[in-house]
């Protein structure tokens, strides 16, 4: 495959999200955004087994398009081919097909159902944009067209207030990231004189080793710039303190849940760092970047206990996995953190989807203390979602398992502060799941209607994920750890793997005793205690903080406004005193009366008197001929 | 008595005379074609009398300008007829009183 077709694969989810855009029929729009799709992901599969076939320290194949010229300098839009690339792409147009074909049948009944594949496609389009982008600006403008997609998407039930604010709220809070990400970019292009990560004459970003030597700010400009990119990181992952956006974005329909906070939007922050990773190695922020996403972990495993929504439990879980993402980015490099985002990616659309079906079959119904008795009218939805369950759970031999254990590994190995935080975090992960099954699937239906078992279009991309759920950690443990840098497999421990397995078991059995033949719904919750409900207060302390300082600064720039508009009105009254001046005596009096009017009426004036002659009696005209060649005779004779 | 030079001279000058005062004062276009072509013999007539009684009248300068005279005034009349029947068809007048549409209202 050239490196050309690469742009083809963001192209055809963008030309179908332009297509849909003028159809109204949502059936065939699915089709189209669909058939888009697909195509990609067999393209995308295509570059994946060529990226496979490279070593993790070959040179990366390259295909730039120049955009701007200034100067001496060009800047890029660019694609990149390697296994970091091949991996993430083939995983994005893998789960987003199998998303995509569920949404046609969760959104059969939408009469929007076309404007909806329209928003899906542009998403896809923008986040495989973002994963095979060589340049940040390119880069950069993806991860914005994802932005703007998330936004409508979350947003895409517009006539309830809570899906538009939480939209707002998504766009508003990634932003505060994305301002930094951007001053990155620009810091980045200030230093090193160029956008592309990678270029034919290895002055890429990414390979230039001597960004130490550089300063800003008092800092060496590598510790700045991946200290700004991890802002923006920060922002699009839903890390702590910027992760209050994404369990709100849960209004938006479930297959934009499972797309978004699972497989792509937010692990494109996780795929920044991987992606800038000699930069963040170089600048020394992997420490803050483990920090950051254990504190995350832990923290928001703690709310997921105290929820009731079923998506909002899943969106905290994603948060938390996300932060063990960053942790083992932070902690063991690119392969860990990128080995637990792919397997996360397909475990956690499966809870997703998994949870769009029981939404489906509990006739809009998302409080888990309604639910209960699913399994038996949802046989294949309750294997699905169980399936996905243990992988998240790390049940020993599911995919999770693998990926967290390389992630307890490199923290014990690297950081033991860290490891002990992941390990409480991952037990409180199965504590919590095990509470929201206990809840969902065994004893009696607490709803008002029966529940049924979900469409097959619906069932099948579910049972398609839970294969990859339980089986694709095994299967792509080695490859990826080998084929993405640091390379080498970290050592491990007995403690680590004793650790691991005991967490996982031992959450469930937590949750097991704690909530078996417990009156479910009715009675309160053992762990449902109020800070884990309210959040931790995070919203209401923004509010309180951020919220009043917004206010305040509200209330200076009114002041000033007013100040200016007196200002403005003073100055607009003075120019329009001295204008009546100049309008009244220059312009009226002695431009238009005297010059201009004056002038017309002479010379009205005048050509009426020399008209008088002309007055069309011919004879009269003879007259005056003659009258004339008697003048010119005499002074003719005269002048003689 | 022998006419001499003078008396074409003072036939000539009435004859324009003529020509020129009914040039001034007819009305009908006709009429003051017919002016015109006396005001032009009068001018032939002087041409031919100075030939006459010049200094070399065997050179024929005389005739010569009147026949070019004469030649030029059939065709002036010739358009200028048009030109009066042209009128006369778009104004059914020859009235050149009448004839006044270039004139400012």
């Amino acid at each position: 495959m050239t490196t050309e077709k690469l742009a083809l694969i963001p192209l055809l989810p963008l030309l179908a999200a332009a297509v849909t855009s003028f159809m109204r029929d949502g059936k065939r729009a699915s089709i189209v955004a669909i058939a888009a799709l697909l195509v990609s992901c067999v393209l995308s599969l295509i570059a994946f087994n060529e990226a496979w076939g490279m070593a993790a320290d070959d040179k990366p194949k390259l295909f730039t398009i120049p955009w701007l010229a200034i100067g001496g300098t060009a800047i890029n839009f660019g694609f990149v081919l390697n296994p970091l690339t091949g991996a993430m792409v083939a995983m994005v147009t893998f789960v987003g097909s199998l998303i995509f074909i569920y949404s046609a049948g969760y959104m059969s009944h939408d009469k929007r159902m076309a404007r909806f594949f329209c928003y899906l496609s542009l998403f896809a389009a923008g986040m495989l944009g973002v994963v095979l982008a060589n340049s940040l600006i390119l880069f950069f403008m993806c991860w914005e067209v994802v932005g703007v997609a998330s936004y409508l998407l979350i947003s895409f039930w517009n006539h309830k207030p809570e899906a538009a604010a939480a939209g707002k709220k998504a766009f508003i809070v990634t932003r505060i990231g994305d301002m930094g990400f951007f001053i990155g970019i620009l810091l980045a292009f200030k230093v090193t004189g160029t956008l592309d990560f990678y270029t034919e004459a290895e002055n890429g970003i990414l390979q230039q080793d001597d960004l130490n030597s550089q300063m800003a700010f008092g800092f060496s400009a590598a510790t700045v710039i991946s200290f700004l990119l991890f802002v923006g990181a920060v922002g699009k992952s839903g890390q702590i303190p910027l992760h209050v956006w994404l369990p709100d974005a849960m209004e938006g329909p479930t297959p934009v849940s499972a797309l978004i906070h699972a497989a792509t939007m937010v692990a494109a922050g996780v795929f920044l760092v991987a992606r800038t990773f000699p930069l963040f190695e170089a600048g020394g922020m992997l420490p803050l970047a483990a920090w950051v996403g254990a504190i995350t972990a832990l923290v928001a495993a703690f709310i997921a206990l105290g929820q009731y929504d079923l998506k909002r439990i899943l969106a905290y879980s994603t948060v938390s996995q996300l932060g063990l993402m960053m942790v083992g980015i932070g902690v063991a490099g690119v392969s860990v953190g990128m080995f637990h985002l792919l397997t996360h990616a397909f475990f956690k659309a499966l809870l997703f989807l998994g949870a769009g079906s029981i939404i489906h079959g509990c006739h809009d119904e998302q409080d888990i203390r309604k639910m209960g008795g699913l399994a038996k009218p949802m046989p294949l939805t309750t294997i699905a979602y169980l399936c996905g369950t243990l992988a998240l759970v790390a049940f020993p031999f599911t995919s999770g398992f693998f990926s967290k254990d390389e992630i307890l590994a490199g923290a014990w190995a690297n950081n033991q502060p860290v490891f002990w935080v992941a390990a409480l975090a991952s037990l409180l992960t199965a504590v919590y799941m095990t509470r929201q099954c206990m809840y969902v699937f065994p004893g009696t239906h607490r709803g008002e209607h029966a529940p049924h078992e979900s469409p097959k279009i619906m069932t099948v991309p579910l049972l398609i994920l839970s294969v990859f759920a339980l089986g694709l950690g095994a299967l792509a443990r080695g490859s990826l750890l080998d084929k993405l840098p640091p390379g080498n497999a970290v050592k491990h421990e007995t403690i680590v793997i004793a650790v691991s397995i005991a967490v996982a078991l031992g959450g469930i059995a937590l949750g097991f005793l704690i909530y078996r033949g417990r009156a479910l719904g009715q009675a309160a919750d053992p762990l449902a205690l109020k800070p884990f409900q309210r959040k931790f207060w995070f919203d209401e302390i923004y509010e309180a903080t951020v919220g009043r300082l917004w206010t305040l600064f509200t209330i200076i720039s009114e002041q000033l406004n007013a100040l200016l508009l007196f200002i403005r009105d003073l100055a607009v009254e003075v120019a329009s005193r001295i204008g009546t001046v100049f309008a009244i005596g220059g312009d009226r009096k002695l431009i238009d009366s005297l010059a201009f009017d004056g002038m017309c009426a002479r010379l009205r004036c005048a050509g009426r008197t020399v008209t008088r002659p002309q007055n069309g009696f011919l004879p009269g005209y003879l007259r005056l001929i003659a009258l004339g060649a008697v003048l010119l005779t005499a002074l003719v004779l005269w002048a003689k | 008595m022998t006419l001499a030079l003078h008396h074409y001279l003072i036939l000539a000058a009435v004859l324009f005379c003529i020509g020129l005062l009914g040039a001034f004062s007819r009305r009908n276009a006709v009429v003051v074609l017919f002016s015109v072509e006396i005001m032009l013999n009068a001018a032939n007539l002087n041409f031919i009398a100075f030939w006459r009684f010049g200094a070399n009248p065997e050179l024929l300068h005389g005739p010569l300008f009147t026949l070019f005279t004469i030649a030029v005034a059939a065709a002036e009349v010739a358009v200028g007829l048009a030109l009066v029947i042209a009128v006369y068809r778009h104004f059914r007048s020859v009235d050149l009183e009448s004839l006044d549409t270039l004139k400012e209202e």
